[in-house]
């Protein structure tokens, strides 16, 4: 399906920022929602979009892999040797 | 001794177990960042190496003016835009205007993806997608949402990390999320 923008649509995406961060302001937030509660496509693309902020910042760690820790310790380790006997 | 700032001092004192353990709490969070700047792991494990490198060699010069952990992100992003673009300074565009065009900024796809955020992370193959969709965003954009979504670093300290305006990182993460709200609606889209 795709979305038929109206104006309100438009008006809503210049808003949306802050109010998916919970930084707008109490009357904006009431328009919005007055709005989405109307807009069957804008509350569609609302709550996907809070969806994808939630997968990634949900979303697990990569651990380091051990191989890759093991090289980082021994670079570290010569780049600390090599600058000292620079310095000496 | 688990505090930054005691960690870095000891550390510029040449307090060399103090700068392993600044390596050891924060080497998962660079490569996490380079892994998901960069396409290639070999890459991500350079940007790594580079990282702490560049770390060891000027910790004596990091004056404390911001915290150690934004000052770390500033020397792995750049390092992840450098090998991206091949170059030896840092890119200066990232202050530059974002169009923010009707095609690119309205929503095009409207899919209920029908699946909860939790039940979407169980699965291989959305994690798979999830990575693809970051990969193709422009770098730009990407440096900007790494750091505040999937990182978790504020506006204003990803706007300090990237030295740009915070209205730039403001503009560009919205950019950016609906560009992976709409490569993944296509996605749950196929999938269904």
């Amino acid at each position: 399906m795709k979305h038929e923008h109206t104006e309100l649509c438009a008006q809503l995406q210049s808003e949306l920022p802050d109010y998916l961060d919970g930084e707008a302001r109490a009357e904006i937030c009431r328009a919005i929602e007055t709005h989405l509660a109307d807009c069957d496509d804008c509350r569609v693309v609302v709550d996907t979009l809070k969806k994808t902020i939630t997968l990634y910042r949900n979303a697990p760690c990569e651990d380091v892999p051990q191989d890759v820790h093991a090289r980082l310790v021994r670079v570290l380790s010569l780049v600390s040797t090599n600058d000292e006997r620079i310095n000496e | 001794m688990d505090n930054d700032s005691e960690l870095v001092h000891a550390a510029q004192n040449g307090d060399q177990r103090a700068f392993a353990q600044l390596v050891e709490k924060y080497e998962a969070r660079v490569y996490n960042l380079a892994r998901k700047m960069m396409r290639d792991p070999q890459d991500a494990e350079d940007v790594l190496q580079e990282t702490f490198i560049s770390v060891f060699r000027h910790l004596k010069d990091f004056q404390g003016d911001a915290s150690f952990s934004t000052w770390l992100y500033r020397i792995a992003t750049n390092a992840s835009l450098m090998k991206l673009r091949g170059r030896k300074t840092p890119p200066l565009s990232l202050d530059a205007p974002v169009e923010m065009d009707d095609a690119g900024a309205l929503p095009r796809e409207i899919v209920d993806w029908g699946i909860t955020p939790e039940e979407a992370l169980l699965s291989g193959e959305v994690r798979a997608q999830m990575d693809a969709a970051v990969d193709a965003l422009p770098e730009s954009l990407r440096a900007v949402f790494v750091l505040r979504d999937i990182e978790g670093l504020s506006v204003q300290e990803t706007a300090d990390v990237l030295s740009i305006s915070v209205p730039n990182v403001k503009t560009r993460l919205h950019r950016a999320r609906l560009m992976l709200r709409e490569n993944l609606s296509e996605y749950f889209k196929r999938a269904k």
